[in-house]
């Protein structure tokens, strides 16, 4: 028996840690979030928990409830990682968190610092204290009206990143290597991209080129700062660095063992100091400082702690949160200065997702996780870009008539939305049927004819493909139909299009369909969409069947 | 001894090169450059040159395909259209092929079989807008069971999104169901077709990977009002394996129609009266638009099964539409349908 010890203990040793059980978390979360990004897609997502990380988010849940003062869905369960925080500290940044997992692998992948440096390197820096005042910033604007946290938050950005930039990236590199491998008379089919990558024939993000700059750029920025953007930046970080002072549990320095060695800072994530004071809120419980303190004079503990040996708050003055305070309070006015809000200034491109709220109620809402744009099947879900909608509703999800159309019996938007932008609804509320005839169907906006570059009616050539694919029915578009001579003598029979207001629903297929490309001859603009009664444009509906 | 502290690198032998290595890299130097003179200086057509004076080397040469003539001699060519009434969509079907003379006399044993339903809209089956699943369903398990066919492939380039019509429309499903293999329209699987004689089509990218190594071609299109070229049926269904910009073809419909009855020579054409969309077609959306046909049709002259389908399941009596004519005129066969029809009750 103690010959056995003898040889399997040491084996356990080595591998019965608690560091190796953090990288097995690790791998589980971040497998489960690329797994959702993945399966959040039309013919993938049977009823999946597929938006479940954003909703564990508390940053999410925090920043909606002072934007709208209710809990969404299921944002409620963003009290799990609070609760898992007051017991264990700030676990989540590096047992759960994706983004964390990332920049700890760049940083372990790129690391060739000397051990010197690198203790440097792990060292509490005052500048940590920026990520507090980013979460004042982003949570007062929020309580104003302007939710502008997921420009940062970890989860959010990630989610971003991965719908808008990475998954055209695969999908592009997935079709390429099927076409090689059918000229290499295997059968391409098998890595039909519509099979594997997440994709319509060709996904278009407009503007994702910089969502993907400013998410490369934090991972860059390991090779400078080890966890530069956990320790500087991340809000979430911060909020759940406020909590983790009065964790349960924490890193405990035991002094009289302690030989000031300085082994601990060697692998330190979250640069806490726990050769001194361990800093409780930056501390991510990575464990990595007691496997290398060589004394054993480190423990994660909740008996026996020296109040001496801790800083459980974070570095703030008073003068600092003054400071946010003001910047934040300035923040959410400023960034609505340009009207693209309230109704005078309206984008007329400026159009939502079917089951979206009312412009100003959307912008306390979305986080911008982009989750809708992945989940498309068409495609028409874009980034807004400051065009549509100012710098507030940048990257908020707009649809975009000219890369495709919005399909008619799909809700998958808004079945994926976790914060309720774009509200849960059926398919039969979409199109006003059944229970929702009285209502009548939602409407992203209404279609109008441009006659002045309209093949039949500006150059004699007969066309309506607009007529064609019009969904409703009764048809939207119907034609004046006159039969002439062109002018080449032939005699034509020109279907001349135009609208029914009361019938059309915005849902642009005329527009991505028309044949008149780069400028379509019939396209869609937001006046006369359901969510805004302030954006009305009949004062009733002709027809009796179906009510505005 | 004073001058050796003077000179510290005086015991100091180098590598040197010789002459026969400087030699050598003048030969290596020289043939290179020579190599290079010939290469850009030689004219055209000397081996290896790279001169390209008209500027042709570098423009795009895309190989276009041919597809072959699916169409297979009928037992009687007397009977062009096989009608089955009466009955359910499996009873009907099985009556219409029995009309042409069983489908085991056209598909024969390891052939590799390809139909292409109608799936353009993401609409459910009773809206009348894409092919009834049902006939899918009951088709792909006649062609794998009874014809003994080696494979079965299913396949449409809708115009909304692929992966959600195949599955809304129930034909996805069914066709994987029953055997078949559904072929779904990813960028990489379109090639340039040429069709000798098409006016717009000659060379056009066609949805080419489900056809490789096809025997036979069947059409499966629901009949269906259209409001440009009067209806949709038999000929106007192989739209659907076009690619590119193909929305521009509606300024001469009768036209591409015509040309689409010369681009595939389908072994049967089969248009699916089960429910017809009478108008606000080709999508449709209100079941009211619809009307119980009760008839399959399946036909070897598809002009002529398009040309009964018209009028009888689209009920528009006198002028049949221009692209029926036109294709006539093509050479695809005949408009008129009397004699050469066989109806079963």
């Amino acid at each position: 028996m103690s010959r056995l010890r003898a040889v399997i203990g040491p084996v356990l040793n080595r591998w019965l840690r608690l560091t190796r059980v953090r990288i097995v978390s690790q791998v589980f979360f971040f497998a489960l979030f690329i797994l959702a990004v993945w399966a959040t897609w039309t013919s993938r997502l049977g009823g999946y928990p597929v938006s479940a990380l954003l909703e564990l988010d508390p940053l999410v849940m925090l920043s909606t409830v002072l934007a709208t003062g209710y809990v969404y869905k299921l944002l409620g369960w963003g009290l799990i990682i609070v609760a898992i925080t007051f017991l264990f500290g700030r676990v989540f940044c590096n047992w759960m968190c994706p983004f964390g997992t990332l920049h700890q692998f760049i940083g372990w992948l790129f690391d060739n610092r000397s051990a010197t440096r690198r203790i440097e390197q792990n060292r509490y820096q005052p500048a940590q204290f920026l990520k507090y005042s980013i979460l004042i910033v982003f949570l007062l604007m929020s309580a104003m009206g302007a939710l502008q946290i997921g420009l940062l938050d970890p989860i959010v950005m990630m989610y971003r990143a991965m719908a808008t930039f990475f998954a055209p990236i695969v999908d592009t590199a997935l079709g390429r290597v099927g076409g090689a491998t059918e000229g290499l008379g295997a059968d391409g089919a098998w890595l039909d991209t519509l099979k594997f990558a997440p994709g319509v024939e060709h996904r278009i993000f407009v503007g994702s080129f910089w969502i993907g700059v400013i998410f490369l750029f934090f991972v860059a920025m390991n090779l400078w700062k080890p966890r530069f953007f956990c320790r500087f930046v991340c809000p979430l970080g911060a909020l759940l660095g406020v909590m983790a002072s009065k964790s349960v549990f924490r890193i405990n320095r035991i002094v009289d063992k302690c030989t000031d060695c300085n082994l601990c800072l060697l692998r330190c994530e979250g640069a806490s100091d726990p050769q001194a004071q361990i800093r409780q809120s930056e501390c991510f419980s990575c464990m990595n400082c007691i496997d290398d303190c060589p004394e054993n004079a480190l423990e994660f503990t909740a008996l026996r702690q020296d109040r001496k040996q801790a800083l459980p708050y974070p570095d703030l003055s008073r003068r600092k949160i003054v400071f946010a305070g003001v910047v934040g309070l300035v923040g959410a006015p400023a960034l609505r200065n340009d009207g693209r809000v309230n109704d005078e200034n309206f984008s007329a491109k400026m159009i939502r997702p079917p089951g979206s709220v009312e412009e100003s109620e959307f912008l306390e809402r979305c986080i911008k996780c982009d989750q809708c744009l992945n989940v498309c099947p068409t495609n028409v879900l874009q980034p807004a870009t400051l065009q549509e909608g100012g710098i507030e509703a940048v990257w908020t999800p707009v649809m975009n008539f000219h890369i495709a159309h919005c399909q008619l019996k799909c809700t998958l938007c808004s079945e994926v939305c976790p914060t309720g932008a774009i509200r849960k609804i059926e398919v039969a509320e979409k199109l006003g049927e059944g229970p929702y005839r009285e209502q009548g169907p939602v409407r992203l906006g209404t279609a109008f004819i441009d006659t002045n570059r309209c093949l039949p009616w500006a150059n004699q050539v007969p066309c309506v493909v607009c007529e064609e694919v019009c969904p409703v029915a009764p048809k939207a578009i119907q034609t004046y139909d006159e039969e002439t001579r062109d002018v080449f003598g032939k005699m034509v029979i020109l279907n001349n299009p135009f609208i029914v207001p009361d019938l059309c629903i915005g849902c642009g297929i005329c527009e991505a369909e028309c044949p008149v490309q780069d400028q379509p001859a019939v396209y869609v603009t937001a006046i006369g969409e359901s969510r805004s009664e302030n954006r009305k444009l009949l004062l009733r509906s002709r027809t009796p069947a179906r009510p505005i | 001894m004073t001058n050796r502290k003077k000179y510290p690198h005086a015991d100091y032998r180098g590598d040197y090169l010789s002459r026969r290595d400087v030699i050598k890299r003048m030969l290596a130097l020289g043939g290179i450059g020579a190599a290079g003179t010939y290469l850009a200086f030689a004219p055209e057509d000397f081996p290896g040159s790279l001169r390209d004076h008209s500027g042709l080397r570098g423009m795009p040469v895309e190989l276009p395909f041919q597809l072959r003539d699916f169409r297979v001699a009928p037992p009687n060519p007397a009977v062009q259209v096989g009608i089955g009434r009466g009955g359910d969509a499996r009873t009907m079907l099985l009556k219409a092929l029995d009309a042409i003379g069983g489908l085991t006399y056209f598909i024969q044993p390891g052939d590799v079989v390809l139909v292409k339903p109608n799936v353009a809209f993401d609409r459910s089956p009773n809206l009348g807008a894409t092919t009834h699943p049902a006939i899918i369903d009951t088709l792909v398990r006649l062609l794998l069971v009874d014809a003994r066919a080696a494979e079965v492939r299913v396949t449409d380039n809708p115009i909304e999104s692929p992966a959600d019509c195949f599955a809304k429309s129930g034909i996805g499903a069914a066709a994987e169901q029953a055997g078949g293999r559904v072929y779904l329209p990813d960028p990489n699987a379109f090639e340039l077709l040429y069709t000798p004689g098409a006016t717009l089509i000659e060379q056009w990218t066609f949805l080419r990977r489900p056809f490789k190594n096809v025997t036979k071609v069947i059409g499966i299109a629901p009949a269906k009002d259209h409001n440009l070229c009067h209806a949709s049926l038999g000929i106007k269904n192989w739209y659907g394996l076009l690619g590119g910009r193909r929305n521009q073809f509606h300024q001469d419909i009768h036209e591409i129609v015509s040309d689409l009855s010369i681009m595939i020579r389908p072994t049967l054409t089969i248009v699916d009266g089960t429910r017809v969309l009478m108008e606000n077609g080709p999508t449709g959306g209100d079941p009211s638009n619809v009307r119980d046909g009760n008839a399959i049709l399946v036909g070897i002259d598809p002009v002529a099964t398009d040309a009964w389908a018209f009028e009888h399941l689209l009920q528009r009596p006198g002028r049949l539409p221009d692209y029926l004519y036109m294709a006539e005129q093509k050479g695809s066969g005949k408009v008129n349908y009397e004699g050469r029809i066989r109806v079963i009750t």
